[in-house]
């Protein structure tokens, strides 16, 4: 049961996550926290971090992690498929068409409205993070200056990670 | 059969080999795709970018769909989606089944302390360069702020809004041509 579940959980996460990993993270939160009641918000954060360090898309990586934590490698299996079956029924159906995909006006239409609607997404993932990222004074100096390191200063994002587990050990 | 075990290499490469996800996979992508295997033309891979925005899901997941089609059918796009997706699934799953019981360790314990004001650090950057990108104008911070008390105050599925904003917008375009 849970497994179906899973399945059609990813499926909608794979079916509307528009403007690459963070855009989705309201959705996962909704579907795996709030829906399923699978796990709180700060194991979410903390795979978050792992799935970051580690190759491949963040949506991928999240399903497969996620799917574990609810039901094992089976669980990851439904949840990596589930996750990627949306794209690729989508593309095969656009290779068919491909020149009168292009053209459409309609496709321009649709995407000028999601465009911000995904930045509102990625402004709403960083608001429940930071509820449960920001616990005192000195995370919040650490989140401030990584902000700044990675935004102005090209920090690579698994650089700053790494920079933030060691301080981590020294501060707290 | 060659050429499918050929594309199934190339995305494993891919997929082992790009971190960060997304964009930062592109440069990857176009040199085995592009350069190196010949497979698209450097227009096709503008196109399928194109694509890949407008469609849900990772770029590298839409890219080797396409790519695999185009060589080799519905059995190519399986294979270079299995190829690009498998790398990350097995160091995942050995990260899930044999480290993450370790969390609960003391010292570990402290580096997640410090790791999540990054995470949140990345997203809110994720915002500032998606923001700086898009050439905000009234109507799209509207967009984005109606978005956000939707989801955190009101708590509206994130699939209604975007389904809602695609339709609204196709409605509001569609009338303004009408009226030219």
């Amino acid at each position: 049961m849970n497994l179906l579940k899973l399945f059609i959980s990813f499926l909608k996460i794979g079916a509307f996550s528009f403007g690459g990993g963070y855009a989705m993270l309201p959705l996962i939160k909704k579907e795996i926290i709030e829906v399923h009641g699978w796990m709180t918000t700060k194991e979410f954060i903390d795979i978050l971090a792992v799935v970051e360090m580690t190759p491949g898309p963040i949506a991928i990586n999240s399903a497969t992690f996620l799917g574990h934590e609810v039901a094992g490698i089976l669980g990851s299996i439904v949840a990596t498929i589930a996750v990627v079956l949306p794209s690729i029924v989508i593309i095969l159906f656009i290779a068919h068409f491909l020149s009168k995909f292009k053209s459409s006006p309609y496709v321009d239409w649709a995407f000028k409205g999601i465009r911000p609607v995904v930045l509102g997404l990625i402004i709403s993932a960083s608001i429940t993070v930071s509820k449960d990222a920001f616990i005192d004074f000195k995370g919040f100096i650490l989140g401030t200056v990584l902000f700044y390191l990675i935004s102005f200063k090209k920090l690579h994002p698994i650089l700053a990670i790494i920079i933030a587990g060691v301080t981590g050990t020294i501060i707290y | 059969m060659e050429i499918l075990f050929k594309l199934f290499i190339t995305f494993f490469k891919i997929g082992a080999f790009t971190f960060g996800g997304g964009y930062a996979m592109l440069p990857l992508i176009q040199r085995e795709v592009v350069e190196r295997n010949e497979w698209l033309t450097a227009e096709e891979f503008i196109d399928i970018l194109a694509i890949a925005e407008v469609t849900p899901g990772p770029v590298a997941i839409n890219t080797s769909t396409y790519v695999g089609y185009k060589m080799a059918g519905f059995k190519g796009a399986i294979f270079c989606t299995l190829g690009t997706v498998l790398p990350s699934f097995t160091i995942i799953l050995l990260i899930a089944k044999y480290f993450w019981e370790y969390r609960q360790n003391a010292v570990v314990e402290k580096i997640f302390l410090g790791i999540r004001p990054a995470v949140a650090a990345l997203i809110f950057s994720a915002v500032y360069k998606l923001g700086k990108n898009m050439e905000l104008n009234i109507f799209k911070v509207i967009g984005a702020l109606f978005t956000v008390l939707a989801i955190v105050v009101f708590d509206i599925s994130p699939i209604i809004i975007i389904v809602a904003a695609a339709l609204g917008s196709i409605g509001y375009f569609k009338n303004k041509e009408k009226d030219i």
